[in-house]
């Protein structure tokens, strides 16, 4: 990145994570400025006029968000979406692992914006040792008094709690999350009422991402206008992308919003492994269509408007690579197989649709494959877009039509020899 | 007859009081429990129901949910592989095959001497380090052959040297004795 980068401006700096090399570093000047200086409202208006929008995914407008929450209804939550669970994404874990303390002054800066005082981190259950991590930064700050009661002598209290879930991909849907959360089973919920209005406990709340908060005390710092320096007109700012998949330096970027996905894969993780060529690949995790390697596809610029016009979305900018030996039908079968795992059994066209989908991959797969499994599968799509109670549904469907759009010649191959073309190919070799 | 020994008890008592609503201490709970006992036993599943107010039935529905609490009897060591794109094709089925025949046991089953249970899961976040798993949800990442040999011969090491101690020490102890390369 030309500019310096703003999440991962400390990374190199050894011991960012405790508090007093956090705090020598500028870390909670943001939040002291906002709790002695400045109104709940200013801090919203702030974040909305620096264009910040969610990085979970959806990219919604963040200061938007928060200017929901109704005036006078107490209390008011905010829940940070830690659950990361999306194939392909990984750098949420990098951001907290990293630089707690980034994330937490995000929450409290957050949370003073909105009039809470009682925050909420729900990390995935793997994330053992992040919970850990945030633990020990969390006393650090109590103790310090950068967090807790009357922080700044300004007489806001603001107490932040780590959950850990226990498995589940549904829990990263936000209104699922704060049925986990309540120690439910992860269902999503009936909207509206939108969780702005009755969240948690049926109070006024906010869901943001991890990187969307961490985001929050460097334009609290900076100002909006610095932030809007960086990335488009309708995406400002940064993302960090993860890419993976059997590139040289596989990881966590950040890169200014608008740089091209060719920056990502050929200069940052320094191109494909010896031997291997580029045959598609998903830019926003599992749920986003995958582009096959074409130069108009690879030169698209990651951002949340450009993603869309070539008929993927950027999601959680999370980068999956598909080399060529690798067979695209197999590839979408572990997909499938996701997705059928995830899917919490709400409702019936996800519950139901989601194991057909994969069943019906895998014959193909083994080379058992009907005549009438292609038109099959995209009626299954069909059925279960726009008729699930959650996006979960949608999503286990994006894959399934982008494989078959661009790689119905391996589908139908697959069908008419009755096997994988593939295995037989490496077969015939050893 | 409570299972869960007094430390267990007192800390899933001050889950709740984090909380606005005990029930929210739910997970917290299960975690608290099974890190004990290895698994969730129904007999750990209504003592946590009794110590948050609930009926064992609402615990065992939120239990049987999520993929990490155990049902069923697991081993000391849970080897969890992820299986998920991008990590398939970037050897993840090697590994699952190398563990499954070092072990003698399919994903889904555990050692005769109760030592290794081995489970194929989705995505662990960590695909840019694949292919990886968890052992006892610690993470071990960048694996080959040789790094499975190493931690399972680990493994076996330490479940002698502290034979007796609670399953969670042995976990805790071993994890944080094998160096998690990056
Ligand atoms: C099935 C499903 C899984 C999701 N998983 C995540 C996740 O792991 N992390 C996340 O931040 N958002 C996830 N989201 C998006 C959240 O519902 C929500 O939009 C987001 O947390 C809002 O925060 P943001 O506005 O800061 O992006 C998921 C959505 C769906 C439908
Ligand atoms: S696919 Fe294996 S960790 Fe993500």
């Amino acid at each position: 990145m030309s500019k310096e980068p703003i999440l991962f401006k400390h990374l190199a700096v050894p011991d960012i994570n405790k508090l007093g090399v956090y705090v020598e570093n500028g870390g909670y000047e943001g939040l002291r400025k906002a709790v002695t200086d400045m109104k709940p409202e200013d801090v919203t208006k702030e974040v909305s006029d620096s264009g910040l929008r969610g990085r979970g995914g959806a990219g919604f407008p963040t200061g938007r968000k928060w200017s929901f929450i109704p005036k006078g209804v107490l209390p008011t939550y905010l829940v940070v979406n830690a659950d990361e669970s999306e194939p392909g994404a990984f750098k949420d874990r990098e951001l907290m692992e990293r630089n707690p303390h980034q994330l937490l002054e995000g929450v409290a800066l957050s949370a003073y914006a909105i009039g809470c005082r009682l925050a909420f981190i729900y990390v995935r259950g793997e994330f053992l040792y992040i919970q850990e991590i945030l633990d020990a930064a969390l006393a650090e700050a109590y103790a310090g008094g950068y967090l807790g009661k009357n922080i700044f002598g300004s007489g806001y209290d603001i107490e932040i709690v780590v959950h850990r879930g226990a498995g589940a991909y549904i829990c990263g849907e936000e209104s699922a999350l704060l049925d986990s959360l309540e120690g439910y089973r992860g269902f999503p919920r009936l909207r509206p009422p939108f969780p702005a209005v009755k969240g948690l406990y049926g109070q006024p709340t906010v869901i943001n991402n991890v990187e969307t908060l961490a985001n929050v005390p460097h334009i609290v710092r900076h100002g909006s206008a610095w932030f809007r320096s960086y990335g488009t007109e309708k995406s400002p700012g940064t993302k960090i992308c993860s890419i993976s998949g059997p590139v040289q330096k596989p990881g966590n970027y950040e890169l200014e919003m608008g740089t091209p996905f060719r920056v990502l894969l050929e200069e940052k993780a320094g191109g494909m492994l010896p031997g291997k060529t580029l045959k598609a690949y998903i830019p926003g995790g599992a749920s986003a269509p995958m582009l096959p390697n074409r130069p108009e596809f690879i030169d698209v610029p990651i951002t949340y408007e450009d993603y869309p016009a070539v008929g993927s979305t950027m999601g959680s900018a999370s980068f999956i690579l598909i080399p060529e030996d690798v067979c695209i039908i197999y590839a979408q079968l572990r997909i499938s197989e996701f997705f059928a795992h995830e899917s919490c059994g709400k409702c019936i066209p996800c519950r139901e649709g989601t194991p057909w989908l994969m069943k019906t991959v895998r014959r193909i797969e083994r080379g058992e494959g009907r005549e009438d499994d292609l038109p099959l599968l995209l009626d299954i799509c069909d059925n279960i877009l726009g008729r699930s109670f959650c996006a979960l549904g949608d999503f286990s469907t994006s894959n399934i039509v982008a494989s078959i759009k661009y790689f119905y010649d391996e589908y139908e191959e697959h069908i008419r020899r009755r096997a994988c073309p593939h295995i037989s190919a490496t077969a015939a070799v050893a | 007859m409570a299972v869960l020994t007094d430390d267990a008890r007192r800390r899933i008592g001050e889950y709740a009081a984090l909380y606005p609503a005990a029930r929210s201490a739910l997970l917290p709970a299960l975690h608290v429990a099974q890190n004990e006992l290895g698994w969730l036993p129904r007999d750990a599943m209504e003592e946590v129901a009794e110590l948050l107010g609930l009926d064992w039935d609402q615990v065992e529905e939120v239990a049987s949910f999520y993929t990490m609490y155990y049902k069923d009897p697991v081993g000391t060591y849970v080897l969890e592989v992820c299986k998920t794109v991008p990590c398939a094709y970037l050897g993840a089925d090697d590994i699952i095959d190398y563990v499954s025949a070092k072990l003698g046991i399919q994903p889904g089953e555990t050692t005769a001497d109760g030592m290794f249970t081995l489970f194929r899961v989705e995505c662990l976040a960590a695909c840019h380090r694949a292919p990886v798993m968890q052992v006892n949800h610690r993470y071990y990442q960048n694996l080959t052959p040789e790094r499975v040999d190493a931690l399972i011969e680990a493994a076996r090491q330490l479940q002698l040297q502290s034979a007796g101690a609670p399953g969670f020490a042995i976990r805790r102890t071993w994890s944080e004795s094998v160096e998690n390369a990056q």
